[in-house]
């Protein structure tokens, strides 16, 4: 078996999903390298490098390569996936955005998600918002994987592996990167976090989000909301989880104000601890909650922030 | 421009989805089924686009069993034109439904063409991409906003980190995010009016496309349940709870 996994990084540094995904690679068992395409990314490279378990870094570094836009990194993908027999990224925006072409252009299907390596082509994943586990085989001579990262342990970092230049330079000419507005923020990130704190609608707006952000603080955590507190415009898409926002998993969840549609527990339910406080009783989040506290949340999470 | 839309018929989000006791998939009988909520986002933006005066003409394509005209009929109840009917009773995997609406595309020559980002049945989010790779177009996936600028767009779309705009050269491929637009009811006249607008019905084989199986379900179960806990009395119970009992602060 030769895995390729596809890294996940900002030009400046490797992001944890990469780590996830490496592991996914792994059980499935057989020689990894990982592809890092980027622009000025050596530093990335040299991070990757240090994965356990990873014999050879592939590192494609050419302007073409910055954003990652799909049209050029499908070329650069298909080209190195020669002699592969599964080329892997871990399920994020960037992956999910790219391997499906990848899977296209080699004529094989994409398994999207895998939770779990039953064997070298047979995957278990989530389907209907997770409410039914599929095992899937592939009957592909390559398989195209993406990776629930929350499923899969961050691989270490004592490995030495060779760094390797890749030459080719694919730009299709089809697509630029125009701007991005990226919300910029102290705390961890909402997939690697280990403390989550989410606000839905009965926050109100988004000043109260002040309120959480208190909590936030004295925990390490991260901020998350439902869809409708996105959709009411109080905080930034990026902060959604659910099953078409981030899928989340951390040691802690704190629920506050959500009512636990079938969608938001999609993205959290795998959460070690979830904590549930709600003015109604009845939500149906206290129904998967481990600690339910039924509160008016204006003056609950004061409370719960001085106790702290 | 002519704008192709897709639309899934899938189990409404609504229903709480069981399992088959033997394991062999989801149960469907007798359950709702609705079109796929990313595709109703894709057909209002295409409405909004003839309403706009950008598209000329809006195409909208479903493709399995026959009860998929009844979304395809939404949608012209919506203000699409007209229907394709791509006709199976099989089961078609991502890969298969790409190649299937490629030979579409070749024949219709849209300028745009828009799908939701990911059907909530199978949550494989990978159709549009495939099809983007198939016909060469360039994609704008997760969108949150399209701007049509002569032969450009300029596609904002939902990433991990926030937003991120592309530009890209026409045609192109677009897929939906939830934050796109909110799509409109249709109007009983409307609904009255769609039943008369041309469908059509094509197969598998006329559109001469061969499609082959990459991959074999084994198996459907439900996930581990997940148990239900407490209800703590006040904070200081819950914040006792989490760090004695749960250790989690
Ligand atoms: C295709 C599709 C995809 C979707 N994807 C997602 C997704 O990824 N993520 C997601 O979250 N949703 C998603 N949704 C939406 C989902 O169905 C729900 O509409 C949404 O999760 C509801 O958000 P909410 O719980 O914040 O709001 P509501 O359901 O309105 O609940 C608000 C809760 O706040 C409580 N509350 C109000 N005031 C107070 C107070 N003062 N103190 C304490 N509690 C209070 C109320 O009792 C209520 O339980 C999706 C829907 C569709 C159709």
């Amino acid at each position: 078996m030769s895995i390729l996994v596809i890294a996940e990084h900002d030009n400046e540094s490797l992001k944890s999903a990469t780590l996830n995904t490496v592991t996914a690679a792994l059980a499935i068992g057989g020689d990894v390298s990982v592809l890092v395409a980027g622009s000025q990314c050596q530093s990335v490279a040299e991070a990757a490098a240090k994965i356990s378990g990873v014999s050879k870094v592939l590192v494609a570094d050419n302007a073409v390569y910055e954003r990652q836009l799909a049209e050029n990194m499908l070329p650069l993908i298909v080209e190195l996936a020669a002699g592969k027999t599964h080329l892997l990224a871990p399920a994020t925006t960037s992956g999910k955005n790219i391997m499906p072409g990848v899977a296209a252009l080699l004529d094989v299907a994409q398994i999207s998600e895998i939770i779990s390596v039953e064997s070298a082509d047979v995957f278990e994943r989530p389907i209907y918002a997770g409410n039914a586990i599929a095992k899937v085989q592939s009957l592909d001579a390559v398989k195209v994987l993406t990776v629930r990262t929350t499923a899969f342990d961050e691989a270490e970092l004592t490995g030495a592996a060779s760094i390797e230049v890749v030459a080719s330079v694919c730009d299709a000419g089809n697509s630029r990167f125009v701007g991005e507005e990226v919300a910029v923020s102290e705390r961890p990130e909402l997939t690697s976090a280990k403390v989550i704190i989410s606000g839905g609608r009965g926050m109100g707006n988004g000043e109260n989000f002040a309120l959480l952000e208190a909590v936030a603080d004295k925990l390490g955590a991260a901020v998350g909301a439902s869809r409708a507190a996105v959709d009411a415009g109080f905080v930034s898409n990026d902060m959604q989880v659910g099953q078409t926002g981030k899928i989340v998993a951390p040691d802690l969840y704190i629920a506050v104000g959500i009512s636990g549609a079938i969608q938001h527990l999609a993205g959290m339910k795998d959460s070690k601890v979830i904590v549930a406080i709600n003015k109604d009783e009845e939500a149906p989040i206290f129904s998967i909650a481990d600690y339910g506290l039924v509160a008016d949340l204006f003056e609950a999470v004061p409370e719960l922030e001085a106790k702290l | 421009m002519k704008v192709l839309v897709t639309v899934k018929r899938v189990i409404d989000y609504n229903v709480k989805v069981r399992v088959k006791s033997d394991n062999s998939g989801v149960d469907l009988s007798n359950v709702k089924m609705a079109m796929n909520p990313f595709c109703e986002i894709a057909v209002e933006e295409a409405i909004r686009l003839k309403e706009a005066g950008i598209a000329t003409e809006v195409v909208v394509v479903s493709l399995g069993v026959k009860a998929c005209q009844e979304q395809l009929r939404t949608a012209l109840a919506l203000g699409a034109d007209r229907a394709i009917h791509v006709e199976t009773d099989q089961e078609l995997e991502s890969l298969n439904v790409a190649k299937l609406l490629a030979k579409v595309i070749e024949e219709e020559q849209p300028g745009m063409v828009i799908l939701g980002k990911q059907a909530i049945d199978t949550d494989n989010n990978q159709t549009g991409q495939m099809l983007a790779a198939l016909t060469g177009m360039p994609q704008g996936t997760f969108a949150s906003k399209i701007v049509v600028d002569g032969d450009k767009a300029l596609v904002t779309r939902e990433v991990d980190g926030g937003l991120q705009t592309v530009e890209l050269n026409m045609p192109i491929i677009a897929t939906t995010d939830l934050r796109l637009n909110e799509p409109r009811y249709a109007s009983l006249p409307n609904i009255m009016k769609a039943k008369r607008k041309p469908l059509v019905v094509k197969t598998i084989e006329e559109l001469g496309v061969s499609i082959k199986d990459h991959t074999k379900l084994l198996s459907v179960t439900p996930p581990p349940e997940r148990q239900g806990g407490i209800k703590v009395a006040d904070v200081a119970e819950l914040v006792d709870k989490l760090k004695n009992e749960a250790k989690v602060i």
